[in-house]
């Protein structure tokens, strides 16, 4: 039905096949899914994120645009946002941060109605920020979760968060059937239902479905495909895990190998996570970047106490008053305002 | 072109906040009668030396480019993402997650798709990815991108001059995307291909040659303030002497020409003057005016960055030619985004001026400490807090009063309590607008960034309905008869929006206020305000 989802999700599907039936083929393609792909995705992510933000960093910041969100400093007795409209490094500090951590700006989301009267209505519109902030921070839980593949000993924030992310543990409640299946991590299946609403409300609100474009559900599908891969493994097939760990470390270490019986599934997963490595410094996901660059918001909104410097200011041909009063002395003289020459007929 | 607006059921009828049909890309622009301003005056482009300054006319097919247009634009983008990292960046980070959607007002009053902040910024992006990114290169519409072709073209002149650079939209987005941005860059663009509304470029050129965008000749400038000066003697019985270019005055002050000019602003005007003479007879402080640089407002801040630099350099360098301490502004929107994001960077440092002090009350204002431009807002709100006015609010009290805070004292400033303060002592019937709609979540008029034309009345009409219909909110709630605002362009705009939506209401400025409650020495008993209509108990 429509054209932008459904060439990014075939896309998707099409990605996971190539994977998973070319890592059934055997070891020669499963060298290149399991060892040239992943080096050829960190290297063009490093690569690829750091050219983006360099070169975002290399064009100046003329001028100090701050969008003032509250009242400004002004005089003592006038209550100043300092957040909001921070006029002090330590106020960006704690603005940035909110931004950040708390997606702040999207916590002010509304919903505009209109209503017969005519009466427009703006209501509290939250969701997007749950769905938000859910997805980022369970993105991050799982990516600190595989740290365990990539590291040994495992650090001990790794434990501490796989401990956090698992105290549901389905054991408790069906302690009679959870024989050798793993607790339940809750990052991964809050970060599939948060890329699902995230996808939903892009196909079910009209104003988003319609500025939704093939580059805005690619990459929902792909976390979507990887999420769904790795609870696969995790909790329905028995994927080798001290295998795939041994592939890891060979990888981490520069002494790639790819051992035995690992399954296709795992290399169709790893690939999916190349192919987010590889999209993502050339995809709208450097938001991840941009927003540290945001001038709107890195900035203070003290722009009349400390100057701003353009770098590149130029001089600009102006109307200079004596010009000006050349133009109209005579009519000056005659209204009575002062001028600084008189004509030269009365000189 | 008033008798052919639609009525205000007719505009709401048409408007459905549910796009469907063909994608955006695949619909073509249609330059409605109504929506658009006119072409620019070639004499007006002129003026300034502007590029490609040429006749021609929006609903024409051909609009007469220079043959290598798409080069120019190309290159024009290029230079400018190589000038403003806050172009690049925007160009890159939108996730398109739809929280500015709802949040224009022209996509509130229109319903039209292409008025969604981030449409507007797409219109731009397609291109962007299309001429400087490689996936826009190889992917084609299925990265979003497209190439420039006039129809392209047509549809950011006609999308660019629908959006009034108001930034709630960046309030609302996560990235602090901001929109006036874009909308600056692709005018800045379409500039570079002679490619203005008259109602931008003619008020440029006057201001350019005479000093204001009216055009005004100094010796009418004075004129005007003479009529002024007339109509307060005959409603104060005090006769009001406005100083020009006086030499080592203590303050410049500046204005919007706009106020001069047509009412409800020539009555903010007359309130300026009256608070100027009271603190001369006062306390000795001497306030100039000066018909060179008699404009606050910076129509070039919608043309480029260059012009905008242009016009604002008079206000320096009027006040270091006249040898005043600092200088204070009157009542605008764009110009304090101008003077304080802006100004010093642009023509500064203004080192031969005075850190700003109060002398009346011995206040610093250190937050203009670099600048040295102080709002009229501030200034005024310091003398109240110090008790220096002598003040009688109830000659406001027949006026039951909200506060619209224009957007760029909002957004681009943060000055959203001072005016509170004023207004609450000298009027005593105030009642805030929703939270949804003050503040830095405020609505534009409808018609800023240089839109304030008379052919393209629907369109203001459309873009000033959400502002209108909290006005409407409070005008049924607690009789609400009058908007007060610290901007010219609101003063001009709102009256007309107002008739329009909320017919009993009325507009003022701030200082109106001030000089209708201010007591003058030696002045008679006053039985009219500033517009000559009884003050309460004097009806009869």
């Amino acid at each position: 039905m429509n054209k932008n989802y459904m060439v990014s999700l075939i896309a998707v599907i099409v990605l996971f096949l190539i994977a998973y039936v070319g890592a059934a083929q055997g070891t020669g393609l499963q060298m290149v899914f399991g060892i040239i792909f992943p080096y050829l995705a960190i290297l063009l992510f490093i690569v690829g994120f750091v050219r983006k933000v360099m070169g975002w960093a290399r064009s100046p910041v003329p001028f100090q645009i701050t969008t003032t969100c509250g009242q400004q400093k002004s005089m003592p007795w006038i209550k100043q946002a300092k957040i909001d409209n921070p006029s002090c490094t330590g106020g960006v500090v704690a603005r940035m941060a909110l931004e950040i951590f708390c997606l702040r700006s999207l916590f002010r989301n509304t919903r505009m109605k209109l209503k017969s009267g005519p009466h427009l209505t703006y209501q509290l519109e939250i969701f997007l920020w749950v769905a938000a902030l859910a997805f980022h921070y369970a993105f991050f839980a799982v990516v600190v979760r595989h740290l365990r593949f990539f590291t040994e000993p495992i650090p001990c924030f790794v434990t501490l968060i796989e401990n956090l992310d698992s105290f549901m543990r389905a054991e408790v409640i069906y302690d009679a059937i959870q024989v050798g299946v793993p607790g339940i991590y809750m990052s991964g299946l809050i970060l599939l239902a948060a890329v699902t609403y995230l996808f939903l409300r892009r196909i079910f609100l009209p104003q988003v479905r319609y500025i939704s474009q093939a580059a805005d559900y690619f990459p929902l599908f792909l976390i979507m495909g990887i999420a769904l891969s790795g609870i696969f493994m995790r909790y329905f097939s028995k994927v080798d895990v001290v295998s795939i760990k041994e592939l890891i470390m060979g990888l981490v270490t520069f002494q790639p190998t790819i051992p035995e019986g690992i399954s296709a599934l795992f290399f169709a997963h790893l690939f999916l996570v190349c192919v987010l490595l590889m999209y993502f410094p050339n995809s709208k996901l450097m938001h991840f970047g941009g927003i540290f660059l945001s001038p709107t918001r890195n900035m203070a909104g003290n722009t009349r106490e400390v100057r701003h410097v353009n770098p590149w200011n130029y001089p600009v041909k102006v109307h200079t008053y004596e010009e000006y009063e050349d133009d109209f002395r005579d009519k000056m003289i005659e209204a009575g305002l002062p001028v600084t020459k008189m004509p030269e007929e009365q000189a | 072109m008033a008798d052919e607006l639609i009525t205000p059921d007719e505009l709401l009828s048409k408007i459905d906040h549910r796009p469907s049909g063909t994608g955006w890309m695949d619909t073509p622009v249609e330059i409605r009668k109504g929506m658009y301003c006119y072409a620019a005056n070639p004499k007006s482009v002129e003026t300034l030396g502007l590029p490609n300054a040429h006749a021609w006319n929006p609903v024409d097919e051909d609009w007469k480019l220079p043959e290598n247009w798409q080069q120019i634009i190309s290159e024009g983008f290029r230079e400018r993402l190589g000038k403003f990292r806050s172009f690049k960046v925007f160009m890159d980070i939108c996730v398109r997650c739809g929280a500015c959607a709802d949040k224009c007002h022209f996509f509130i009053g229109t319903g039209d798709p292409k008025n969604m902040p981030v449409l507007r910024a797409e219109l731009l992006r397609s291109v962007y990815r299309n001429d400087f990114t490689k996936v826009g290169k190889i992917l084609g519409r299925l990265a979003g991108a497209r190439p420039m072709t006039i129809d392209v073209l047509k549809e950011w002149w006609y999308y660019l001059f629908q959006c009034t650079e108001c930034r709630r939209c960046s309030v609302f987005c996560p990235y602090g995307i901001d929109t006036a941005e874009i909308t600056i860059m692709g005018r800045e663009l379409l500039n570079l291909l002679g490619l203005n509304i008259d109602w931008i470029a003619t008020p440029v050129s006057n201001c350019y040659k005479t000093g204001n965008h009216l055009g005004i000749q100094p010796h009418a400038f004075k004129d005007m303030l003479d009529f002024f000066v007339d109509d307060i003697e005959e409603i104060t019985g005090v006769q009001v002497q406005p100083a020009y270019m006086e030499k080592n005055a203590d303050i410049l002050f500046i204005t919007p020409s706009g106020d001069v000019f047509a009412d409800p602003g020539t009555y903010t005007c007359m309130g300026y003057l009256i608070l100027f003479h009271y603190l001369r007879e006062k306390y000795g402080l001497k306030v100039t005016w000066s018909t060179y640089a008699s404009e606050g407002g910076n129509f070039g801040f919608f043309t480029s960055h260059e012009t905008m630099k242009r016009l604002n350099s008079k206000m320096y360098a009027e006040a270091k030619r006249l040898g005043v301490k600092w200088i204070l502004g009157g009542e605008c929107g764009h110009m304090w985004r101008v003077i304080t994001q802006y100004m010093d960077t642009m023509n500064g440092p203004a080192d031969f001026l005075e850190e700003p002090v109060n002398p009346i009350t011995g206040t610093k204002f250190e937050n203009a400490k670099s600048t040295k431009m102080v709002h009229i807002a501030e200034f005024t709100a310091d003398l109240i807090k110090h008790g220096k006015l002598d003040l009688d609010p109830s000659r406001n009290d027949n006026k039951i009063l909200t506060f619209h805070d224009s957007c760029n004292p909002s957004r681009g400033m943060g000055m959203l309590d001072e005016p509170r303060y004023v207004l609450q002592n000298v009027a005593r019937n105030f009642y805030e607008m929703p939270a949804n709609t003050i503040r830095e979540q405020t609505f534009c008029c409808g018609s800023g960034s240089g839109l304030n034309a008379g052919e393209n009345m629907e369109l203001r009409m459309a873009g000033g309905f959400p502002r209108a219909n909290a006005v409407k909110y409070v005008h049924e709630k607690f009789g609400v008869n009058m908007v007060a605002c610290v901007c010219a362009i609101d003063r001009a705009a709102l009256p007309a929006s107002m008739s329009y939506w909320v017919p009993e209401v009325e507009v003022t400025g701030l200082h109106e206020l001030v000089a209708n409650a201010l007591i003058l020495p030696g002045e008679k008993e006053r039985e009219t305000d500033l517009r000559g209509e009884p003050l309460p108990g004097m009806e009869e």
